[in-house]
């Protein structure tokens, strides 16, 4: 039943909003929707196909792939029928901005601040995008490709005292 | 003196009522070193008298970078981090990302790997709900169940020792199965344990389920209706205990949970009771799934044949070359997985845990994305709150269950 | 038995400052509850009754800083959690100690990377450093123990 469902669901979208399958999920199934598209069509999955349940809200960046550069990933999941169904967005560029599916789904409030804080895909109409998991004032978006791993060089013999000279060390302050 | 942080009035402006402008309300900074937080959170609490009008969490305090750290590791030695982000559910990290891989490569799991895999994960979830009874028994001052709880837990971390060496961060699931095969004793401690544990339950039933104090601390707060629960992307015991039946281990069963026969218990009302009702249900009937799972326990291989992932027996090294090269492309190289992206789900104990992998093919993960329940689980948090006074906002906490390794990552 | 022989008729005891002072810190050390991440599961499990960790004179865990003279820093440390961590320290009053507990408070432990602080001796100076990725409770109480050994040969110039 739930398969039935499932195909039911894809074919309509696929067809009214001409989309192409995803060819990267393998699983659970997804479909590729461009950015302007994106509220139209998790309107129709809620409405009409009863996916009530958003259970994912990510993104992965292809830095130095220009062309997309981010994909951003919702999932929905349907109470009533058991399916689960990805979509998958396109963004380009450095400051990539969507709208945001917090008027349909309260639940993405916080995985949209996420996104603003690790990759820095701006969110039109959140109601408060700010720095999650940062500190307010961190510059930079973690998570993107460019952004460097900020490894500390370990310490063996023969550097260990050039290290030592430029490491931090806390020094007991007299009161 | 460490500096204060300056903080911009402006940004923060629209989360506070109009009445916190004027100073009729208190601002109440319930900070990340506290004693009930359960971990490094912080809330603001906008204040009329006792009663909270308003519940700002701030989290980020515990933020590892794990997701980006994993990136920069090969696919196994990636699953060590797993451990680390939810630490009371370690075993339940270790599969959902193993079976995410699974699913990748196609890789096949022996049916004993898959039995010993849902004992260990059951065992973990009695012992995350006994922390969970522990701790919240203490914000509510029930102090002794807290330490009746970690001596039931003590038994549990003997036989996750027994099976792996550590007590904690195990990562005893491997790609393929488990990393090596249960001890003889096994079978006699978990049964000893199975034998032992439902006592105990009765024991903790007796001294908080029909106690007046921890009924009026308990009852009608922090209630949430069943659509607003759905709507705010909520999964577990929360969910469950406002009246629906999702758990993935029956709608999406993995590693074998089709075969075993268990109930899903949910609440009516939606509030800290019936949360507390749920999971002491939970421990039950995971007690009787360790039970069927433990007499149909199959005899076999304890991980998958399939030498490009896995790596050869060492008693094979001496007598045949291509497990020798097995052995050194493993060890130097790593594997690769093929080209795709999957999102596996399981059910933790504190709601619906997913991994989100990708890969491009290479020997190390694109991507990984945890769709953490403590994260989400915490959102409802203002939502439960408003109206309830201060003292009412540690048993909410408490009954969300939130670990902040798992909300943070 | 013994004390009444030493004591005598006057019920007088002679022991060096040092002795006595030491003494008395050592076995009624009280830790500060800052439990960040995995090792605070071990501390709690320490505290509890299998590995009891009230017969070495930690009754209990105060949550108030100005209430106890030991932070026994569990789990890793981020950077927004830093400057909180610095703060505590300073609202220890003297005498304090900081006992580093499992391989992320020492030295970032698995996790090399922009979100952690490499190390909690970037930021207070520490005593005694547990290593472990969690440490055993039993570990944790070696380094305790570890810690009064060091605390019990201070000298009256260290304490000014």
């Amino acid at each position: 039943m739930s398969d039935d469902h499932l195909k039911l669901t894809l074919k309509t979208i696929k067809e009214r909003f001409n989309l192409q399958d995803s060819e990267l999920m393998k699983f659970p199934p997804g479909v590729e929707v461009s950015p302007g598209q994106i509220i139209q069509v998790c309107q129709v999955l809620r409405d009409e196909f009863s996916f009530n349940f958003l259970f994912e809200l990510t993104s992965v960046d292809y830095w130095p792939e220009e062309h997309p550069r981010f994909h951003v990933i919702y999932g929905f999941y349907s109470h009533l029928n058991n399916v689960r169904i990805m979509l998958g967005v396109p963004l380009d560029g450095e400051h990539p901005s969507l709208p945001t599916l917090e008027g349909l789904y309260r639940g993405a409030n916080w995985h949209e601040r996420e996104l603003w804080d690790m990759f820095g895909i701006y969110f039109e109409g959140h109601s408060d995008l700010r720095r999650i998991l940062m500190p307010h004032d961190w510059e930079g978006h973690p998570l993107r490709k460019d952004y460097p791993l900020g490894y500390e060089e370990p310490q063996f013999t023969f550097n260990y005292d050039e290290i030592d000279k430029r490491k931090h060390h806390a020094r007991y302050e007299e009161a | 003196m460490a500096e204060p942080l300056e903080v911009n009035y402006q940004e923060l402006k629209h989360l506070v009522s109009e009445r916190a402008l004027k100073g009729e309300t208190v601002l109440l900074n319930m900070g990340p070193q506290h004693p009930s937080t359960h971990g490094v959170l912080r809330l603001l609490l906008e204040l009329d008298g006792e009663v909270i009008i308003n519940c700002i969490p701030d989290i980020g305090f515990l933020h590892t970078g794990i997701e980006k750290n994993m990136e920069s590791k090969r696919w196994e030695m990636a699953e060590v981090m797993t451990d680390r982000t939810d630490y009371l559910n370690n075993t339940g990290n270790n599969l959902a990302y193993c079976l995410a891989l699974e699913k990748l490569t196609d890789l096949d799991v022996p049916p004993r790997a898959q039995a010993v895999r849902v004992i260990l994960v059951e065992l973990e979830r009695i012992s995350n709900h006994l922390v969970w009874l522990g701790t919240h028994a203490l914000d509510l001052a029930a102090m002794s169940m807290f330490l009746y709880c970690f001596r039931e837990r003590e038994s549990i971390l003997d036989i996750k020792e027994m099976c792996s060496g550590q007590r904690m961060m195990t990562t005893y699931f491997r790609p393929g199965g488990l990393w090596r095969d249960i001890p003889a004793d096994f079978e006699i401690a978990v049964r000893r344990f199975i034998r032992m544990f439902p006592d105990r339950l009765k024991e903790y039933d007796a001294l908080l389920k029909k106690n007046p104090i921890f009924l009026d601390r308990t009852r009608n707060i922090g209630k949430l209706a069943a659509e607003d629960a759905i709507n705010l992307s909520l999964t577990g015991p929360v969910l469950r205990g406002s009246g629906i039946a999702y758990d993935v281990r029956k709608t999406q069963p993995y590693s074998g949970y089709e075969q075993y026969d268990f109930m899903v218990p949910t609440g009516t009302h939606g509030d800290v009771y019936d949360r507390y009702l749920v999971r002491m249900e939970e421990m039950r009937q995971s007690l009787h799934i360790i039970q069927q799972a433990l007499d149909k326990l199959p005899y076999g291989p304890f991980r998958s044949n399939n030498r490009k992932y896995v790596p050869p027996p060492r008693s094979e090294l001496g007598t045949s070359m291509e497990a020798v090269i097995h052995h050194f492309k493993l060890w130097t190289e790593g594997f690769t997985v093929p080209r795709g992206a999957v999102y596996q789900p399981v059910e933790s104990p504190k709601g619906e845990l997913g991994y989100f992998v990708e890969s491009n093919g290479g020997n190390q993960p694109y991507r990984v994305h945890m769709r953490t329940p403590s994260f989400l689980n915490l959102q409802a948090l203002p939502f439960m709150c408003k109206g309830h006074l201060v003292a009412d906002l540690v048993g909410i906490i408490g009954s969300i269950d939130i670990v902040l390794g798992d909300c943070d990552r | 038995m013994g004390i009444e022989q030493k004591a005598g008729n006057m019920g007088i005891v002679t022991v060096g400052l040092e002795q006595a002072v030491n003494w008395a810190r050592v076995n009624a050390m009280w830790p500060m509850l800052f439990g960040l991440a995995c090792c605070a599961i071990e501390m709690m499990s320490a505290q509890a009754s299998h590995y009891d960790m009230s017969r070495f004179g930690m009754e209990l865990m105060r949550a108030s800083p100005r209430q106890s003279d030991l932070m026994i820093v569990a789990g890793r440390v981020s950077r927004k959690m830093a400057p909180v961590l610095r703060r505590l320290y300073d609202q220890l009053p003297d005498p304090k100690w900081v006992i580093s507990m499992g391989d992320c408070a020492s030295c970032s432990g698995v996790f090399n990377n922009y979100a952690l602080v490499q190390g909690v001796d970037e930021i207070v100076p520490v005593d005694v450093y547990v290593a472990g990725c969690p440490p055993r409770p039993e570990a944790l109480i070696h380094g305790v123990l570890t810690l009064y050994d060091k605390v019990r040969n201070e000298k009256l110039t260290t304490w000014a």
